[in-house]
């Protein structure tokens, strides 16, 4: 017996787990048997009869939108459209500007009027950002990254995405911002708010290209749409929270200094805040690179299309450059946002002129960008490599990554198979037979009655209803095949990335490469998982599992660093003056004082894995992504809606489940209720 | 006490929880006790409050953390709103006032600082002083002329451009009452200001409080849970236990007159000759001494004069006539903290 299942033993809760556990097994092993003896094919599979054609009314309804509903004056189609023209305006401004030029006339016609930003003034113009916000370093950094992008022949594409990303952002955050300012002052619409952010963060982005499609048109403004929508809900619980953390004195100072409301907010609450505002603001930033290859599919060119395009070719040499590019130009933008955040103070010129005119001496270095600036646009009238990077110079290396992997397949090919072979016949495929064969009925009760159990009736309420609403779409199937997935893989997530976490918090080496791999792990898009996975493993559920896991990891050790790091200290002292060994210490007290945060780590763990599956769809699971993947494929909003929102609503359930385990934790140890 | 009442609180009432709308209905005539109000599942931070604030005194409300003492500073400033009661503040009801009324309140006549501070992290020293007056609409020249006058006031000097962060918390909270002072406020609120400082800091920024108050004479209301800063600061005390005022007097009528043994507790451990004054000692012998003391001066004061001369003094009115008289020996009483009745 383990240590586990002796602690385990030692509650009640033993019992209930093991019942639950061995009721499953035998229902899911002669389930079937035991429903033709009895003549109840219903038992096992749900009837079609019983399904309520839910995906159909959302069609219906989605065409009726598209093509009849209208607001008395105009259509619904012409609000759309007027909106794609109003976001289209500036985003055209934007892509000129870095990456197309500005042009004047139509088609064959058209003459250059002024030509797109050199290059070499961009990395200028990023230096000169970089030094602002923080040093030397940063600005040679991104610099480098810039350079980077030029080299490699991905300039053109990278100026396409950051010319999205500039749209997106702005609107993201002051979108997210208001919204949360407007949660903030209204409980109501805090209320309002929460559950349609916890649905837009964990439906899956596919699931809404679909009707986004079809109100905003193909094209880079339908992206821009679909970024937003994905990269705003953090921005908003972001800014809420941190105006909710604005200490309380400030607020009475803000009432007794006789501000009127709206000085109490802007003069007072934003400017406080803005710290923790700007933790959002990165995090905008990076979940809209996020988006680049998804929104691709939608119509946004860029590097995501190029990504998207070299997976489709299997051409890993050109999707690993362009995904590199992604991740460099992620790492820029988040360096370079971190920077902003933690800047303590404004900077503000040491003397000020008096004199009007010569203000912009106080500001040298806007004064070189300007300048040189000027000088590179001259320069560049006569010297095209100034304009565009010569095509030349640049640098490849996807013959190179090709032949690793060739190398590699050519000769680990059997090491390669019998590692998979194993792990899927000794692990993977007896889970899913499990899973796959509890019967929907038994499902049903049993998932309500684990919501009973951790957390009262009303959660017990809530599974029911979720899980009834996937099995009357006749989902149970492709959703027991996903929580098979998911499973798996957060536990492989979680068995290497928690002990790798604890290991991390203790020993600072170990932590600096561990959060070296994490930060590019988590920066890398989700896609890229993909190519070296499949090229190793073919498709099928063991690749998908493997860049699940890939994808999935990093909130595991994150976390659990963070858990094992912020016990206090005087905890582990009083561990070491009563005589613990080192082991002893981690056992007794490191783990059982971080598990709150482990089981934090868990949950960010869970919803990274079920938002990877969907793209994993695209290497052959049959699961819930499958379904989403296919409706996108086939342009039905009705399909792709309601798998998608199952999906969702198994990432709610598990994020229920697993809070509920959390507060138990933090219970135990008294933290706080 | 013939100062007129700058801020009366008549019957104030602040109870956390759903509160009915009769519970407090016959309140003035028969109040609800603790359990009363424990029973129907309230908190009663502030019960029946009753004070009268003279101007230009320094009032200290002086509690144990939880005796409701900043909720009802709170309520004074009407930062939360009275369950019942009336705030009159110079002839009007504050709890009448409309949101935009007690704006203009707020903007001209009261000023606050907070125990934590309270500085604005984004704005330096000049601009947090100014804030107040950017609020209300002033011009920039005009504001930041007046915020460098107090900042000079307050004896921070030289450091306008810096950010809050930068300053240690004693120079913090003197930015902190800088702000408060720009204003002009009639009415001034200080909640627990030193609380959050090092006690030798504390006792720099207590002589400095002094200072400003011997200048400016503002009427003030000064929150604390350290008994010897409140006797050290107060013109009259009220003392808070369990959200009520069980007694208000000045710190001398609190040590030879305390209401209960509540009050007794904290009064015991002060040393008498700070709190004392001559005229509370004396005998009610008129001796004509060429040594004179005044009935109002505090024994620490004279200690060491009569202490040396080692004769009888007379003891004067603040009028100039002999009151009574008062020995070397009732000093050292005082002073050693034997009982004089004996």
């Amino acid at each position: 017996m383990t240590k586990l299942a002796q602690q385990l033993a030692q509650s009640r809760n033993f019992w209930f787990w093991t019942t639950l556990l061995l009721v499953s097994w035998v229902l899911s092993t002669y389930g079937r048997d035991l429903a033709k003896a009895v003549d109840a094919k219903w038992l096992i599979k749900f009837p079609a009869a019983w399904r309520i054609p839910m995906k159909g009314e959302i069609s219906a309804a989605m065409s009726w939108l598209v093509e009849d509903a209208h607001f008395g004056l105009f259509t619904v189609t012409e609000a759309t459209r007027s909106i794609t023209w109003l976001l289209e305006q500036p985003y055209q401004l934007v892509l000129s500007l870095f990456a197309s030029g500005f042009y004047q006339g139509v088609g064959q016609d058209a003459v250059l009027v002024f030509p797109a930003l050199s290059w070499v003034f961009v990395i200028i113009l990023v230096m000169a950002i970089g030094h602002y916000a923080k040093d030397w370093w940063l600005s040679s950094l991104v610099g480098i990254a810039f350079l980077y992008l030029a080299v490699f022949g991905q300039w053109d594409s990278s100026m396409v995405t950051l010319a999205s990303i500039a749209i997106a952002v702005p609107i993201g955050v002051w979108g997210g911002i208001l919204l949360g300012i407007a949660a903030y002052k209204w409980w109501i619409v805090e209320l309002a708010l929460r559950p349609l952010l916890d649905l837009m963060q964990t439906i899956p982005v596919f699931a809404y290209l679909v009707p986004i499609l079809f109100l905003f048109g193909f094209g880079p403004v339908s992206a821009l749409v679909a970024t937003i929508i994905y990269a705003m809900p953090p921005m908003v619980r972001i800014t809420t929270l941190a105006l909710k953390s604005v200490p309380t004195e400030l607020k009475e100072f803000s009432l007794m200094a006789g501000c009127t409301p709206r000085q109490t907010l802007w003069k007072v609450l934003i400017p406080s805040a803005k710290p923790t505002l700007m933790v959002g603001v990165n995090q905008v930033i990076m979940l809209s690179l996020n988006m680049v290859i998804i929104a691709s599919m939608i119509g946004a060119g860029g590097l995501g299309y190029d990504v998207l395009a070299s997976l489709r070719r299997l051409d890993i040499g050109g999707g690993l450059e362009a995904g590199v590019a992604i991740v460099v130009l992620a790492i820029a933008l988040d360096r370079v946002s971190q920077a902003f955040a933690l800047q303590r103070s404004p900077d503000r010129p040491l003397y000020a002129g008096n004199s009007t005119t010569l203000r912009i001496m106080n500001y040298p270095r806007t004064l070189i960008v300007l300048l040189s600036g000027g000088a590179i646009f001259a320069i560049g009238s006569f010297v095209p490599q100034m304009q565009t990077f010569p095509e030349a110079y640049e640098l490849t290396t996807g013959a190179i990554w090709e032949d690793v992997i060739r190398t590699i397949n050519v000769n680990f090919f059997d090491q390669l198979e019998a590692i998979k072979t194993t792990l899927l016949s000794v692990f993977l495929v007896p889970v899913k037979r499990f899973l796959g064969g509890i019967p929907w009925i038994w499902g049903l009760l049993a998932v309500s009655l684990i919501g009973w159990r951790v957390g009262g009736w009303k959660v017990c309420l809530l599974a029911f209803l979720l899980t009834a609403f996937i099995i009357v779409n006749g989902l149970w199937a492709k959703a027991m095949t996903t929580v098979y997935l998911c499973g798996i893989s957060v536990l492989i997530a979680c068995v290497i990335g928690i002990p790798v976490g604890i290991l991390s918090a203790l020993n600072s080496r170990v932590d600096r490469i561990v959060s070296g791999i994490i930060d590019t792990l988590q920066t890398l898009p989700s896609f890229v998982y993909l190519i070296p996975v499949v090229m190793l493993f073919r498709v099928g559920d063991f690749s998908a599992m493997i860049a699940v896991v890939l994808y999935a990891i990093a909130p595991a050790v994150r976390y659990a660093a963070q858990g094992v790091r912020s016990i206090n200290p005087q905890l582990i002292e009083a561990g070491i003056v009563s005589g613990c060994t080192p082991f002893q210490l981690l056992r007794r007290i490191r783990v059982p004082l971080a598990l709150p945060e482990i089981l934090l780590g868990l949950n960010q763990t869970i919803m990274l894995a079920l938002s990877m599956l969907v793209i994993t769809a695209l290497v052959g699971t049959r699961d819930l992504g499958q379904e989403v993947y296919i409706a996108l494929t086939k342009a039905d909003t009705g399909r792709g809606l309601v798998a998608g929102l199952a999906i969702a609503f198994i990432a709610i359930l598990a994020d229920r489940f697993v809070a509920a385990g959390a507060n138990r934790a933090k219970q135990r140890y008294g933290y706080e209720s | 006490m013939d100062k007129p009442v700058k801020l009366a609180c008549r019957h104030v009432w602040k109870l956390f929880g759903a509160v009915g709308p009769d519970f407090l209905a016959g309140a003035t005539e028969q109040a609800p006790t603790l359990e009363m109000i424990q029973d129907a599942g309230l908190v009663g931070a502030v019960r029946d409050a009753n004070l009268e604030i003279l101007e230009g005194e320094i009032f200290v409300i002086m509690g144990l953390s939880g005796s409701g003492k900043s909720t009802l500073v709170r309520c004074l400033s009407r930062l939360i709103e009275p369950t019942a009661g009336e705030l009159i503040f110079e002839g009007i009801d504050l709890l009448k006032a409309s949101a935009k009324e007690m704006i203009e309140i707020r903007r001209h006549k009261m000023g606050m600082v907070f125990q934590h501070f309270a500085l604005l992290p984004h704005l330096t020293v000049l601009e947090n002083v100014a804030f107040p007056l950017e609020v209300q609409g002033k011009s920039r020249s005009q504001r930041e002329q007046i915020a460098r006058e107090v900042i000079e006031l307050v004896g921070l000097k030289g450091r306008e451009d810096n950010f809050p962060r930068e300053l240690s918390g004693g120079q913090q909270q003197r930015v902190g009452i800088a702000r408060s002072l720009a204003v002009e406020p009639e009415l001034w609120f200080l909640d627990e200001p030193f609380s959050a400082l090092d006690p030798l800091i504390r006792r720099e920024m207590q002589d400095e409080f002094l200072r400003l108050q011997s200048l400016l004479h503002k009427t003030i209301v000064f929150i604390t849970h350290d008994f010897e800063e409140a006797v050290r600061l107060a013109d009259r005390i009220a003392i808070m236990k369990d959200g009520q005022v069980i007694q208000v007097a000045t710190p001398e009528q609190l040590v030879l007159n305390p209401e209960n043994d509540y009050v007794k507790e904290f009064t015991k451990h002060i040393p008498r000759s700070k709190v004392l004054s001559a005229g509370a000692v004396m005998s009610e012998q008129k001796i004509g001494s060429s040594h004179q003391v005044f009935a109002d001066e505090r024994i620490e004061k004279i200690a060491e004069k009569v202490v040396t001369t080692n004769e009888t003094f007379s003891v004067l009115s603040s009028e100039g006539n002999v009151v009574g008289s008062i020995t070397p020996q009732q000093v050292i009483n005082v002073l050693v903290g034997r009982s004089d009745d004996q």
